[in-house]
C-alpha cells in the first residue's frame, strides 16, 4: 500500500511459499509494521487508527443486530424492544451501535479539524483528503438510515424532513421524493430500503477507508510541523512507537465509550424515540442526532426552501475544494499566526452552529444561525484564500528533528548542520 | 505487447469496437431500468391510495378533523364565519404564495376547507389554531399557516396544498376524486 518497497523478508518456509503467490504479509509489514512515520506525530494523530476501531465495531454490532431486527412498520419498533428485552445482551449490543455512531462522529470530527489546522488536505494530500469528504458523506447517510430503523417518532419525522429536502428540486422534486419513499409518504417500503442500504453503506465506507489509507501511504503523513520527513533522522517506523501509540489512545477513547455505553446509553438520543411513529402527530421539537446539528441550522438559516438545501450540502461539499481555496504555502497552523485564531474561530462557529441547530427555529435564534452560516462559509471562501496572500507566518524549521531536538541536538554534538553522517533510515 | 498501428481505413476491428459498444450502452441502459422503476411506488401502494368518503356530518364548527389519504396526512376544517372572514380579508399582496381564498374552496361551501397536513417546507405536521393567525403552526422550523392554509411567514415555499376532492352531498366528500 506504498510506494516504498517492502524491507521484508520471509523466514519460514510456508510465508515464503505464500509471499512468492501473493505477497500479502510484505504488504502488511511496509504498510504497518516498517512503515516510516514522522517521529512528532501528536495523540492527534492517532484518530485514524481509532476510527477504524469503531467502524469495525459498528460492523460487527449492527450485523448481529440485524438477526434479531424486523425491517417492517408494524415490526421494527417492537422488534427493537424484543433486542433490549429478550435477546441475550441484547441492551448491550444495540447501546454500543447507537452510541458507536455518536463516537464514530467524536472521532471523525477531531480526526478532521486536526487536519484542518495542520493543512493536511495541502498538496500532496488532496486525494487523500477528499476520499475523507466521500467518507464522511458516507457515515452521515448511514447514520441517518441507521437512525431510522427502530421507527420511532424522531425515526419517522427525522426520515420525513430529511427526503422532503429532495422535494425542493425544481420540477422533478416530487418524483424523486415518492421513488425514495416508495410511495406517497415514508412508510414500510421506505423503511425497507433504508434498511438495505444501511447494511450497504459500511462496507462501502470500508472500501473507501482502504482507499484513504493507500492515499495516505504514498505521500506518507503529516505532521505538527508541516515540514515532510527529509531524512532517517525524521522518521521512526510505525511499530512499536505509532502502533503502542494507537493502542494507547484507542484504549482511552474505548473506555469513555464503555462509560456512554454502561451509564449514559441514552444521553446523547432523545426521548421521543421511544414512542412508535406516528404519522398523524410531529413531535414538538424535531433534532436530528447531535452530530448533524451545525448542517441543520445552515438549512434552517435560510428562510428560502431550495436555497436552504442547497447551502447544507455546499456547508460539506466546500470542504473537498479547501485544498485549492487554501492559498498558502504553509501547512500547519503553528507558524501562521493569523490562521491559527482564525481556526479557533472557526471551532467555534461549528459549536455554535451546533447549539443553534438544537433550538426552535424562532426569534434571534434564526438570527443567530443566519450570522454563524455566514461566517461558517467566510472561513473556506473569503479567510482561506486571502490569508495565503495577507498572512506573514513564522519561519520554519529546516526539519523535523529540529523542531523536536532544537536546532543545536539536531545537528549533532556540536558540529555543523548536514555535517554529520546520516543515520540510516529505519524505514 | 504488439503495437497497433493506425489504420488507414476504419478496420473490422473498429467497426466492432463501435457496434458492441453501442450495444453494450444500450444493453446497461435497458439493464439499469428494472432497478430505478422498483423504487416507485408498487402496485399495492397505489391500490392503497384508492379515494376515500369522508362523513362530513359530525364535524362541528370550528373543528378540525385529521384523516389519511395514500399515507398523506388530510385536514379537514369546518370553518367558522370568523375565520372565513379573516382569509378572505387578507390582500394578495401580503401572501408568499398569493391565492385567493376562494380557489381553495368549493363555493357555497366556504366553511369547508380541504388540505394536505404535511408543511410544504420539510413535511412535518403544523399544530392546529395555533400561530399568530389561528391557522396553523409548524413546530418544525416555524412556518406559519392562515385560517386558509396559506403560507404567511416562514420556510414554506408553498401553501398548503388542496387534495383532489368533490362533495357527494352537503353531508359528504371524496377525497383523490374530482367533480
Amino acid at each position: 500500500m506504498s510506494s516504498h518497497p517492502t524491507t521484508y523478508v520471509p523466514k519460514s518456509a510456508a510465508a515464503k511459499w505464500l509471499e512468492s503467490r501473493l505477497p500479502i504479509i510484505g504488504l502488511v509489514h511496509s504498510s504497518f509494521v516498517a512503515f516510516p512515520v514522522p517521529r512528532n506525530l501528536t495523540y492527534f494523530w492517532t484518530f485514524g487508527a481509532i476510527l477504524m476501531v469503531m467502524l469495525i465495531i459498528q460492523l460487527v454490532t449492527g450485523i448481529v443486530l440485524a438477526m434479531h431486527y424486523t425491517a417492517h412498520a408494524d415490526y421494527a419498533f417492537t422488534s427493537v424492544e424484543h433486542i433490549m428485552r429478550n435477546v441475550e445482551y441484547g441492551w448491550l449490543l444495540r447501546y454500543m451501535h447507537a452510541n458507536g455512531a455518536s463516537f464514530f462522529f467524536i472521532a471523525v470530527y477531531i480526526h478532521i479539524f486536526r487536519g484542518l489546522f495542520y493543512g493536511s488536505y495541502k498538496a500532496p494530500r488532496e486525494v487523500l483528503w477528499i476520499l475523507g469528504v466521500i467518507i464522511l458523506l458516507l457515515m452521515m447517510a448511514t447514520a441517518f438510515m441507521g437512525y431510522v430503523l427502530p421507527w420511532g417518532q424522531m425515526s419517522f419525522w427525522g426520515a420525513t424532513v430529511i427526503t422532503n429536502l429532495f422535494s425542493v428540486i425544481p420540477l422533478v422534486g416530487d418524483t424523486i421524493v415518492s421513488f425514495l419513499w416508495g410511495g406517497y409518504s415514508v412508510g414500510n417500503p421506505t423503511l425497507n430500503r433504508f434498511f438495505s442500504l444501511h447494511y450497504l453503506l459500511p462496507f462501502m465506507i470500508l472500501g473507501v477507508a482502504m482507499l484513504h489509507v493507500w492515499a495516505l501511504h504514498v505521500p506518507g503523513n503529516n505532521n505538527p510541523t508541516g515540514v515532510p520527513i527529509k531524512s532517517g533522522k525524521d522518521a521512526v517506523p510505525f511499530h512499536p512507537y505509532m502502533t503502542v501509540k494507537d493502542t494507547f489512545s484507542i484504549v482511552c477513547f474505548l473506555a469513555v465509550f464503555a462509560w456512554f455505553v454502561f451509564y449514559l446509553p441514552n444521553y446523547l438520543g432523545h426521548a421521543d424515540n421511544y414512542v412508535p411513529a406516528n404519522p398523524a402527530v410531529t413531535p414538538a421539537h424535531i433534532v436530528p442526532e447531535w452530530y448533524f446539528l451545525p448542517f441543520y441550522a445552515i438549512l434552517r438559516a435560510v428562510p428560502d426552501a431550495l436555497f436552504g438545501v442547497i447551502l447544507m450540502f455546499a456547508s460539506i461539499a466546500v470542504l473537498a475544494f479547501l485544498p485549492w481555496l487554501d492559498t498558502s504555502k504553509v501547512r500547519s497552523g503553528s507558524y501562521r499566526p493569523i490562521f491559527r485564531v482564525l481556526f479557533w474561530a472557526f471551532v467555534v462557529t461549528c459549536l455554535v452552529l451546533g447549539w443553534l441547530g438544537s433550538r426552535p427555529a424562532e426569534g434571534i435564534y434564526v438570527i443567530l444561525a443566519q450570522i454563524f452560516t455566514v461566517l461558517y462559509f467566510a472561513y473556506f471562501l473569503i479567510a482561506m484564500p486571502l490569508l495565503g496572500l495577507l498572512e506573514k507566518p513564522l519561519p520554519l524549521p529546516n526539519s523535523i528533528t529540529e523542531a523536536v531536538l532544537g536546532k543545536k541536538q539536531a545537528s549533532g554534538s556540536g558540529m555543523p548542520v548536514g555535517a554529520a553522517a546520516e543515520p540510516q533510515s529505519k524505514g | 505487447m504488439a503495437q497497433t498501428t493506425a489504420a488507414q481505413e476504419p478496420t473490422r476491428r473498429d467497426f466492432l469496437f463501435l457496434a458492441t459498444g453501442a450495444m453494450g450502452a444500450v444493453g446497461v441502459a435497458a439493464a439499469a431500468w428494472p432497478f430505478i422503476a422498483q423504487l416507485a411506488p408498487d402496485a399495492q401502494t397505489v391500490a392503497a391510495g384508492a379515494p376515500v368518503e369522508v362523513d362530513l356530518t359530525p364535524i362541528a364548527e370550528g373543528q378540525i378533523v385529521k384523516l389519511f389519504w395514500r399515507g398523506a396526512l388530510i385536514f379537514v376544517r369546518n370553518r367558522t364565519p370568523a375565520e372565513i372572514e379573516a382569509a378572505r380579508a387578507t390582500p394578495l399582496d401580503d401572501l408568499k404564495d398569493p391565492e385567493p381564498d376562494q380557489a381553495r374552496v368549493m363555493e357555497g361551501r366556504e366553511n369547508w376547507l380541504i388540505i394536505f397536513g404535511n408543511c410544504t417546507h420539510l413535511g412535518c405536521v403544523p399544530l392546529d389554531f395555533q400561530g399568530q393567525y389561528g391557522g396553523w403552526f409548524c413546530p418544525c422550523h416555524g412556518s406559519v399557516f392562515d385560517t386558509s392554509g396559506r403560507i404567511r411567514s416562514g420556510p414554506a415555499p408553498i401553501n398548503l396544498p388542496v387534495p383532489p376532492y368533490r362533495f357527494v352531498d352537503d353531508g359528504r366528500i371524496v377525497i383523490g376524486e374530482t367533480a
